[in-house]
């Protein structure tokens, strides 16, 4: 509870109570011509602080760090993630994303922005986002892919923490290749989501949804073949350059299992 | 618009091909998660809310006038299952057809030719619309319908459902159509404005999960 009642604190101090808050985070990498990625643009603040990790060779990697439990209800999170011309970075997370209730009403926004430059590679795979009980949250990612470029991005989300109810959660998640349309896609989750949600068609009582979405040149000439994984996972290619896999499940745990299983199977 | 030319196009017997197809429901009733009335309320619920929706919204912006061809991009962009998409653009074809020799067009013409295997059927529903002499909201109408009314027939054969009970079921959700039948429409009138983008892209997992299942499968009796 340390970090919710310091955060409390940082509100009284900084925020107006019924604003929330507003973070934003921005990285940036570039290839130094000789093989390495640097990271000339490495801010955070609040509730988004940022740390460089160490990565795969050449490749600057960062991690998302959680300072604060956010987002709560009112709060506009920004995370812009950049990998220039050649570049390779990976960012991750060191914990999960907890959405909670919060004092103002309304939601909160959380807005991921990728770029993904000419021949760049950017993995963006950070823990799970946890929608509690009474929260409202809404999560927009948008990644633009530009020529000879590679993204792996992994998305996890979580209704409600052990044995809670899910709290509203809206995601939309489009990807852009070379300014064409890739994917769009919006999912609509919890109290005051569109009727039928969780029936049949939508996730059926599963409380873990997983994306794993996979950009690759060689994806156009050549796209993977759509097939099952397991019962409640399948991989599909998209129409162009890409892959999605689409996986449910019961829990957490068990999602990051077949999420893990897909990784090895495409090839992330 | 023509109420009367309405009802030709909306009519099941349109002969379009839709019949052929579940909307994922042969593939949720093998899965177990559709076994009676109720799960088919539910399936057609979100179904309806989901890619019923992005159908309603396409077909409008079609029938306003949108570029059918960034509509169908941005119908593969809004259907990331490669069956889906394959289904999509079968039926799209069938309804091609059917539209040009019902209400004949420059614009079907048009697309036709240059989605000669068939463009998303929604674009199709929409152009065939405007062909027709009816609005947006017509064709919103009838796609976000169609995205009911295929399961629920399908249901009636996969289970030997009462077809009174299947045709409750989707009584039950005129409130639900209208809602879906109007947000459609709306977006569609901001896409001169906002593009595509403006258009919904809902999803619904369990849907894209199980047409790829039911793709994989040997014998099925709907193709979708």
């Amino acid at each position: 509870m340390g970090a919710g009642a310091a955060r409390r604190l940082d509100r009284r101090v900084s925020v107006p109570v019924d604003t929330g808050l507003r973070a934003a985070a921005r990285i940036r990498a570039e290839a130094d011509g000789r093989g390495i990625s640097r990271l000339p643009v490495l801010e955070g603040e609040g509730p988004l602080a940022v740390r460089r990790i160490r990565g795969a060779a050449g490749q600057a990697r960062v991690a998302l760090v959680g300072a604060m439990s956010a987002p709560l209800g009112g709060d506009r999170l920004t995370v812009t993630a950049e990998a220039g011309p050649g570049a390779r970075l990976d960012v991750t997370s060191t914990a999960a994303t907890l959405a909670l209730p919060g004092r103002p009403k309304g939601p909160a926004h959380y807005d991921v922005r990728l770029s993904v430059e000419e021949d760049a590679e950017l993995n963006w795979a950070p823990e799970q986002l946890i929608s509690a009980y009474g929260s409202e949250l809404r999560v927009t990612t948008r990644a633009e892919v530009g020529a000879g470029a590679r993204l792996l991005l992994r998305e996890e989300q979580v209704l409600g923490r052990a044995g809670e109810q899910p709290g509203t959660l809206t995601s939309r998640l489009t990807v852009r290749c070379e300014g064409r349309l890739l994917l769009d896609q919006e999912l609509a989750c919890g109290p005051g989501a569109p009727g039928g949600w969780d029936g049949p068609a939508g996730l059926a009582g599963h409380r873990a949804i997983g994306q794993l979405v996979l950009v690759r040149p060689e994806l156009g000439q050549h796209p993977v073949r759509a097939r099952m994984l397991g019962e409640l996972a399948a991989v599909t290619p998209l129409a162009g350059p890409g892959l999605l896999v689409t996986a449910v499940a019961p829990d957490a745990l068990r999602l990051r299992r077949v999420l893990d299983e897909a990784v090895g199977v495409v090839g992330g | 618009m023509s109420r009367a030319t309405l009802l030709v196009l909306a009519d099941g017997r349109f002969p379009a091909g839709g019949h052929a197809h579940s909307g994922g429901a042969e593939a949720a009733v093998a899965a177990g998660r559709v076994t009676g009335a109720a799960d088919l309320a539910e399936f057609c619920r979100g179904r309806l809310h989901t890619s019923g929706l992005v159908a309603a919204a396409l077909a409008a912006a079609a029938a306003l006038g949108t570029d059918p061809l960034q509509l169908d991009e941005a119908a593969d962009a809004r259907t990331p299952s490669a069956a889906l998409r394959t289904a999509a653009r079968k039926l799209g074809r069938q309804m091609m057809r059917a539209a040009r020799a019902t209400w004949p067009s420059a614009e079907l013409d048009a697309l036709a030719s240059a989605r000669p295997r068939g463009a998303h059927q929604p674009v199709v529903l929409g152009l065939a619309a405007r062909s027709a002499g009816l609005g947006p909201e017509d064709a919103a109408y009838v796609a976000a319908y169609e995205s009911v009314s295929g399961p629920a027939t399908a249901v009636v054969r996969l289970l030997s459902l009462d077809p009174f009970d299947a045709t409750a079921v989707l009584a039950r959700l005129a409130p639900d159509l209208d809602r879906v039948a109007a947000d459609a429409a709306e977006c569609a009138r901001r896409v001169p404005e906002e593009g595509v983008d403006a258009l919904p892209a809902s999803s619904a997992p369990l849907l894209d999960i199980g047409a790829e299942a039911h793709a994989a499968w040997a014998v099925r009796l709907f193709a979708s």
